[in-house]
């Protein structure tokens, strides 16, 4: 997802010339097409995050779009003052692009994992957080987030994320993707854990069970709309995130529920259980360890439509 | 001529002056300004009975010439294009910003009434949502990296305008700071100026006792910046050192400048309490009329 995040980005950075990249020594093997093709608007600024932030800022701040960029958590917490003081409170055009959401340098261990940006990054007044969750959706959401002026988080993935939507999408911030049409109960994921759901969702289908597949690749601001249609006409919602349980994608869904009166919903938060991951293994490894395997997704997923009267 | 219509009459020109953006002649008209900025300062926090006048004096008459004469902004339009960029890094110190966006007709002397009240237009730490304010700041070390961004964007726009950023003691302990610092040096960024108010206080204590940035001129020269050190209350040293910007072709500039912590009001000077305790009201006569006699 990475290749294609920056093989977009360098396509619009042709045609629009305020957009910089300003890097703090990450993405060797990534970057290099931007930093050869605008070298006047690339910066690698050192280690050093909080200046990355606070520079892509003052670039912004100009009138430019500045993107900064690195692994997992360093351009979110390492700097997470200059994001919410700088960016946030200027609504500055900066866009935050992390490679590696989740656990997608699951074998580095904690300090290279991403579980629990997207509750600290939806917190933030006028910070808009997207997960694409494959590639057709990570190219859509560069353009999409370029063209939106203001803070965006863009949690990118890594490499070899396999296609969940086939062919072109209609793809809007804030506009969630319905991908099946299920009624026994919707599965709302956010991220590149999504074809683990969206395969769950096949298999259940095999025995009988449909249930409505949504992409919220917008964590904020959520759709509230699909979210509230899904709870009235399938009654049961199960969200699927490479998160922290704690005020991520399925903090953000029970918080519309809430909102919005339905309170007789079923619901089903599959997360991380709000640990530091101290075991080490590859990404897939270390999903299906934590129950986010297509597997065991589709089993947590039948075991809770049990109670529904559903097999 | 009685003294009081004398000073009324100096008030009086400086404002028409200022207003219409003329650049100020001479010392009398510093003085003029640095005092309105030092009672405006004593007075504001008198009445939020808040923090930091200490550090509001200390660069007062920095601010003074930067406002009457170095920066290139227009109060009829704050946000014109080609203006002169200036952050204050030491977001506490805001108010004697404000004081001087005030006196240049930025926006009416009444809202500094309002600073620190409920409901008023002026906070404690700095803000942009004020007009002439180019960023807001409060926490320490965020002010030169924004700063150092604004440098590359005039660069790439190819544009004239310069950048000033103003910082304090503390805000050079800041590991943010340093690193702007570097990036700047070696992206060679001649449009950056950074002030530092050097007054060698910081929030618990004395420089030495705290972190002592001594020699800070030669660490500074040995990151690549061109460096001045000047008296911070001397108008003709100030002057004189952002004449000639930059100080260095291909590096970024450095004043830096001793100031006095809480200058002008004897009974504060040089205390690590002005950063704290506002002067009382049983005290505040005797401050505005000592402010009023400097230089």
């Amino acid at each position: 997802m990475r290749g294609i995040f920056n093989k977009t980005l360098v396509d619009l950075a042709r045609k629009d010339k305020r957009i910089f990249m300003v890097l703090a020594d990450i993405g060797y093997g990534e970057i290099e097409p931007f930093a050869e093709n605008f070298p006047e608007r690339y910066y690698n600024v050192g280690v050093a995050e909080q200046n990355m932030t606070g520079i892509a800022c003052g670039i912004a701040m100009e009138g430019n779009i500045a993107i900064t960029y690195s692994i997992a958590n360093f351009p979110t917490l390492r700097c997470l003052e200059q994001i919410r003081n700088d960016v946030c409170y200027h609504n500055a055009n900066v866009k935050i692009v992390i490679i590696g959401g989740g656990v997608a340098y699951g074998p580095l261990g904690i300090s290279h994992h991403s579980t629990e940006d997207i509750a600290i990054m939806r917190a933030l007044p006028n910070m808009v957080v997207i997960a694409p969750s494959d590639l057709i959706e990570a190219e859509a959401a560069v353009t999409a987030m370029l063209e939106y002026n203001g803070p965006v988080y863009y949690r990118c993935g890594y490499k070899n994320e396999k296609n969940i939507h086939r062919g072109k999408i209609d793809f809007k911030i804030g506009k969630a993707i319905e991908i099946t049409k299920g009624k026994d109960a919707a599965v709302i994921f956010t991220g590149t854990i999504g074809y683990n759901a969206k395969t769950a969702i096949d298999m259940l289908q095999t025995v009988g069970i449909n249930c409505r597949l949504i992409s919220m690749h917008t964590v904020k601001p959520i759709d509230a709309d699909v979210i509230v249609k899904a709870a009235e006409e399938t009654g049961y919602i199960i969200t699927v995130e490479e998160h922290n349980l704690d005020g991520g994608l399925g903090s953000a869904v029970a918080e519309v529920l809430a909102d919005t009166g339905n309170l007789n919903v079923k619901f089903k938060r599959i997360a991380f259980p709000n640990i530091n991951i101290s075991r080490i293994g590859s990404q897939e490894w270390l999903r299906g360890e934590y129950s986010m395997s297509a597997e065991a997704i589709a089993e947590t997923i039948r075991n809770s439509l049990k109670g529904k009267g559903i097999r | 001529m009685p003294l009081n219509r004398l000073v009324g009459w100096i008030n009086m020109k400086v404002e028409s002056q200022l207003k219409r953006g003329i650049n100020m002649g001479n010392s009398k008209d510093y003085k003029a300004l640095a005092v309105k900025i030092r009672q405006h300062c004593i007075r504001m926090t008198n009445r939020g009975k808040s923090g930091h006048v200490g550090s509001m004096l200390s660069m007062a008459d920095i601010l003074t010439v930067l406002y009457g004469k170095i920066l290139n902004v227009d109060p009829e339009n704050p946000e014109w294009q080609e203006r002169d960029r200036f952050i204050l890094s030491k977001g506490h110190g805001g108010a004697a910003v404000y004081a001087a966006l005030a006196e240049k007709g930025f926006f009416p002397t009444e809202w500094l009434d309002t600073y620190y009240m409920d409901n008023g237009k002026l906070s404690g730490h700095i803000s942009h949502h004020i007009p002439g304010v180019e960023f807001s700041t409060g926490s320490l070390g965020h002010g030169l990296p924004v700063a150092v961004g604004m440098a590359v964007a005039a660069r790439y726009a190819k544009s004239g305008y310069r950048i000033f950023c103003m910082m304090s003691d503390g805000d050079c302990n800041e590991g943010s700071t340093w690193e702007a610092i570097m990036f700047a040096a070696q992206h060679r960024l001649d449009n950056l100026t950074v002030i530092i108010d050097y007054n060698r206080i910081q929030a618990l204590g004395h420089m030495e006792d705290v972190i002592e940035m001594e020699p800070f001129g030669k660490k500074l020269e040995d990151f690549g910046w061109a460096v001045k050190e000047i008296d911070g209350h001397n108008y003709d040293q100030i002057e004189e050192s952002m004449r000639g910007l930059p100080l260095i072709k291909n590096k970024p500039s450095c004043i830096l400048a001793r100031t006095v912590k809480g200058k002008g009001v004897s009974s504060i000077e040089n205390t690590v309490s002005c950063h704290y305790k506002y002067i009382s009201d049983d005290k505040l006569d005797e401050a505005l009329r000592e402010v009023g006699k400097l230089q």
